[in-house]
């Protein structure tokens, strides 16, 4: 299998494994742990390159245009990695088909888990790092899901949304960190960042960089100050946990510190923050370990402080600290899921994780006890288990890196003490658990699991003590080649041996053990010290703050920016598009006029410019008359449509001579059930303020307009220009772009414009709202609604209309016209029919259903366009032909008239559907029979009158 | 020519932006059809001004006038109407809702 399948069978699992439990609940758990073995079995044959010291890079390609590709890399650390999370993977599936209870759903965890591990085998095997952080960000997605998965607790949302927040905020900068080594490096390739190791460190960026990544690392790993949310994500089912909390994906971070070591590692920057929060994570969450009551929170916590440890390894530095963190990541991995499995089997057993409640269990589960008291021991680094050698590794290094200095001894005393507490809390899991009386108020009679839930326990329990006992026999080839891809060279020389002669580091682990022992006889004044300040201590509430204070800030901002008020808010937005357009104008040199030859005016081009300018202006003067405002707007609309016909644009001047009128038509419509006038409500100063504003946009577009206006240009008109008649079949050009070239962007435009009808006849639907019985001077309406003059006359027109209509649709590929021009003349001749006649003769005589018209519509421009794959070209590919006609003579047809027919059903069904809708409200809504009134909504509806005073003032 | 198209391109968007800013629907829906124009013309624009050489194929051309702006304008001059028609009907679902037309929905003090 290649590296891209391996990491996509995990992701198309996750598919098959939701439909597959809808057959039957096991199916999900057999389904996932096929997918898991058949990674497994995809990735094992490329394993060989990694041992032969080779780096496996794969690649897709995606959009080579701007060199992006999918690319994936397998070496001895990604490799290390995929084995850790299949094989983990691999048990946690089978163990969680017994943990999971009768209610809940296999399949919704099942997929989450594989989702989980597609991505987290994306962050493994991943060469470009953009993609890496993809794949990361999906991890952190799983992961909400699958903490979050019993939905209907508190805690567990809340966790999965602390998890969420911690480290996808931790993600972002992530991102910015990447985006910036990319930058800094040249590349986004991992193979070119580690190899530009010496230009990275000296990089006058390399420390906002090194910052903004370790946010992400320290984030995911849960590293101090970050550590809180691993403890909340504790609301997860017990496999999740164990899987992502103590395996997998709090490793990432101390992945991703692995896998830039030599990009990044080796500078004082990286070591102290590195190390320094290492250790300060090392020791603090050994220290708050040791006091959880809850089972889960000590391991917790205790894998808080097993990360700080690997994590102050990295900050080392040295070739020997990097095989020492690499170790006892794997380590941590099989004693820590262990562990977290015996924790859910006791939880599962007893339905209590409270070790004040669960203590004696030995006598009822012995087995599981020996199990976990076997884990717990390795997790304390008691000798011939594979967590003491790879702490004693450690407490070398910090001896090793401490010696030359005076205050050298501080850092050895300091990670001896974290030993003791790792001790001290490892022994409190053993003795409260298993020992230390009966347990109390327990629901139910514990007993030992099912058999196959034990057999994840047992073989992790196993690892811990064949890796312990015989380590060069075990872990040493994996653990080298995986320190070959941490270094990009080969490992140094270690010596895996249980028994090293009497060595600082032997005497450490020895005050550990010894230490931890008399830490936990002598712990209840301890504990009642920890009770004291627990308060003091808690990093929840100060999250909490935070996340309230960020809420608050984020409310302020949108209350000073929008206070409600859509004035104020367009105010704002439209200074702020004026203020950044000026910017980009400000320190450029360039003149306001180009070099382009101007136009002379002539007197008619005068004559219409002062036309529309004298009704623009009398629109805004007038605009609290809304009848007189409509009609000079419809004004300058048909001087809109006078100059594009002066600037040779035929097609643009009938569409908009046909949407002006369809347009004033609408309003009128719409006018009708609002006020007639608006009242005077701006204070002066906002006044002026609009104005200013409004005259200072107006101005920027203008000059924005001549700058562009009175300079040359290269334009990509000539393609269109030369392909339009040999390409398209057309001579309109504008058409055959529309229809032909940019067919697809039409398609989409139509799409826009049925969802528009669609979405206005919705609105509209069982809207009530009674017209005024007067208009806005008190006069009663005309009684003759269908005067027998327009009603005839309009009749009269229509075949015309209709004609014309079709006139303009057939020689609309060669001649101005077109689907778009056509169906608004259809629709402006119809809706005629509707004012002159009447919406119920009208609707009579033409029962369409609009919506299927519509529907029509996009369905024979969409066939159009896929009938060119039938034929093996691209979508919406046209083809044309000249056909002769007995009497007419020689016609010619091109495909994309089917095409503009579909834009002509939309255009004409869109349109209708609107204007027919508002005139049926008008049909269903009465004017009202109160008493004369301007607004009759504010009588109807028993709100009071006042309101409307100042316009009746007005109207006076 | 050119001095008079940026005119009245300034002379609408201004009209547009100051009747946008006003409190009530009604004229905020003619400040959005009067903006359309100027956004409209401004594009057209952007292909320069150009008389009498329509882009239409035909052999005694002496040139054209550039199709791409024209194209999309003219579906922008559709797709304007939709918005315009979706505006005014929220308008008419607003006053039939709250029972005035202001814009924030609020009855005046």
């Amino acid at each position: 299998m290649s590296l891209p399948l391996v990491v996509l069978t995990p992701f198309i699992g996750a598919i098959l494994v939701v439909w597959v439990s809808r057959q039957g609940r096991l199916h999900a758990a057999w389904m996932a742990g096929g997918i898991t073995l058949l990674t497994l079995a995809g990735l094992l044959p490329l394993a060989d390159a990694p041992f032969a010291g080779q780096t496996v890079i794969q690649r897709v390609s995606w959009i080579p245009a701007v060199g992006l590709d999918l690319a994936f890399r397998l070496d001895g650390l990604g490799l290390l990695f995929a084995l850790l999370i299949l094989g983990i993977g691999l048990l946690v599936v089978l163990y969680a088909r017994y943990y999971l209870a009768e209610q809940d759903s296999m399949g919704r965890f099942y997929a989450g888990l594989l989702l989980f591990m597609g991505a987290m085998l994306g962050i493994a095997l991943s060469e470009n790092i953009i993609q890496l952080l993809i794949f990361w960000e999906l991890t952190s997605l799983s992961s909400f899901l699958l903490i979050s998965y019993w939905q209907h607790r508190e805690d567990a949302r809340n966790g999965a949304r602390m998890a969420l927040t911690v480290t996808g905020a931790g993600g972002l900068a992530l991102l910015g960190g990447f985006l910036l080594l990319g930058h800094i490096a040249g590349s986004y390739d991992l193979s070119a960042i580690l190899a530009a190791g010496d230009r990275i460190r000296a990089h006058p960026l390399y420390a906002p960089m090194l910052a903004l990544v370790l946010l992400g690392a320290f984030t995911k790993s849960a590293q101090f100050p970050f550590h809180f949310w691993l403890p909340n994500a504790m609301a997860a089912p017990t496999p999740v946990s164990a899987y992502l909390h103590s395996a997998t994906m709090v490793k990432a971070g101390v992945f991703l510190l692995a896998r830039l070591f030599p990009a990044l590692a080796g500078t004082p920057e990286w070591s102290w923050l590195v190390g320094g929060v290492g250790l300060i994570t090392l020791l603090w969450g050994a220290f708050v370990a040791l006091f959880q009551h809850d089972l889960k929170g000590l391991l917790a916590y205790s894998t808080i402080s097993h990360l700080g440890l690997i994590t102050l390894l990295f900050g080392i530095g040295t070739p020997l600290a990097a095989v020492a963190g690499v170790f006892h990541l794997i380590n941590h991995a099989t004693f820590k899921a262990s562990l977290f499995m015996a924790a859910g089997i006791i939880d599962h057993e007893t339905g209590s994780r409270d070790m004040r409640r669960i203590n004696g269990l030995w006598q009822f589960m012995p087995y599981t006890g020996t199990l976990a008291i076997v884990a717990s021991a390795a997790m304390a680094g008691v000798p011939l288990l594979n967590g003491f050698l790879s702490k004693e590794m450690f407490f070398a290094e910090t001896v090793g890196i401490a010696a030359p200095s005076r205050l050298g001894w501080l850092l050895p005393a300091a990670v001896t003490l974290a030993g003791v507490f790792a001790v001290a809390y490892s022994l409190r899991f053993i003795h409260d658990v298993f020992f230390n009386g009966e347990p109390i108020g327990l629901t139910k009679t514990p007993h030992e699991p099912p058999r196959w839930m034990k057999v994840p326990v047992e073989i992790l329990v196993a690892l811990c003590l064949l890796v312990g006992i015989a380590p060069a026999l075990t872990v040493e080839p994996i653990l080298a080649v995986a320190v070959a891809g941490v270094l990009q060279g080969p490992p140094p020389d270690h010596d895996l041996a249980i028994w090293h002669g009497f060595s600082p580091a032997l005497g450490m682990s020895v005050i550990a053990l010894v230490g931890g022992g008399l830490t936990y006889l002598g712990r209840k004044p301890l504990f009642a010290f920890y009770e004291r300040h627990e308060h003091r201590l808690a990093a929840k509430p100060l999250y909490d703050r935070l996340l309230d204070a960020l809420f608050a800030l984020a409310g302020a901002l949108t209350r000073w920016l929008d206070g409600g008020s859509l004035q104020r808010l367009l105010f704002v937005t439209i200074l702020a598009a004026l203020l950044l357009g000026l910017a980009g104008f400000v320190g450029a040199p360039a003149p306001l006029t180009g070099a382009r030859p101007r136009l002379p005016v002539d007197g008619v081009s005068l004559l219409a410019a002062l036309t529309l300018i004298a009704a623009a202006i009398g629109a805004v003067l007038l605009h609290r008359q809304r009848l007189v405002a409509l009609m000079l707007a419809g004004a300058v609309g048909l001087v809109t449509a006078l100059i594009f016909i002066r600037f040779s644009a035929p097609d643009l001047a009938l569409t908009q001579l046909a949407v002006e009128v369809v347009t004033v038509v609408l309003l009128l419509l719409a006018l009708y059930f609002l006020p007639q006038r608006t009242p005077a409500e701006s204070t002066p100063p906002q006044q002026a303020s609009h104005i200013l504003l409004a005259v200072a946009a107006g101005g920027g577009a203008a000059a924005l307009a001549w700058a562009v206006l009175t300079r040359p240009y290269e334009t990509i008109a000539g393609y269109f220009l030369a392909h339009s008649v040999p390409g398209g079949g057309g001579a309109n050009v504008v058409n055959v772009i529309l229809v032909d070239f940019r067919g697809y962007d039409t398609l989409g435009e139509i799409t826009v414009l049925a969802l528009a009808g669609l979405g206005i006849y919705a609105l509209l639907d069982r809207l009530y709202l009674p017209g005024p019985k007067q208009d806005a001077e008190g006069r009663a309406w005309d009684p003759d609604l269908h005067p027998a003059l327009l009603a005839t006359l309009a009749r009269l027109l229509l075949p015309l209309a209709l004609l014309a209509a079709i006139f303009l649709f057939l020689r609309g590929h060669n001649l101005p016209g077109g689907g778009f021009i056509a169906g608004l003349v259809t629709a402006a001749a119809l809706i005629v029919q509707y004012l002159a006649n009447g919406v119920a003769w009208t609707h009579a005589r033409l029962p369409w259903n609009l919506h299927a018209l519509v529907g029509l519509g996009l369905l024979a421009a969409t066939l159009t366009g896929l009938a060119s794959l039938a034929f093996g070209y691209p979508l919406l590919t046209s083809t044309f032909g000249h056909w002769r006609w007995p009497v007419v003579g020689e016609i010619e047809l091109a495909s994309a008239m089917a095409f503009d027919l579909g834009v002509y059903l939309v255009v004409v069904g869109a349109t209708l559907l609107i204007l027919i809708h508002l005139g049926l409200i008008h049909h269903a809504s009465p004017p009202a029979d109160t008493v004369p009134s301007p607004d009759p909504l504010t009588v109807s509806g028993g709100h009071p009158a006042p309101p409307k005073r100042q316009e009746q003032e007005e109207a006076r | 020519m050119e001095a008079l198209m940026a005119l009245i391109i300034g002379l609408l968007t201004g009209c547009g932006v100051y009747l946008v800013l006003r409190a009530r629907t009604f004229p905020v829906v003619l400040g959005l059809t009067f903006l359309s124009y100027a956004v409209n013309l401004f594009l057209f624009a952007m292909g320069r001004l150009t008389i009498g050489q329509p882009p239409v194929i035909a052999a005694q051309a002496a040139g054209y006038a550039d199709p791409v702006p024209q194209a999309l304008v003219l579906t922008a001059i559709v797709i304007g109407f939709a918005m315009t028609a979706f505006v005014i009907v929220l308008a008419l679902k607003a006053r039939a809702e709250l029972g005035n037309d202001h814009v924030d929905g609020k009855q005046e003090p």
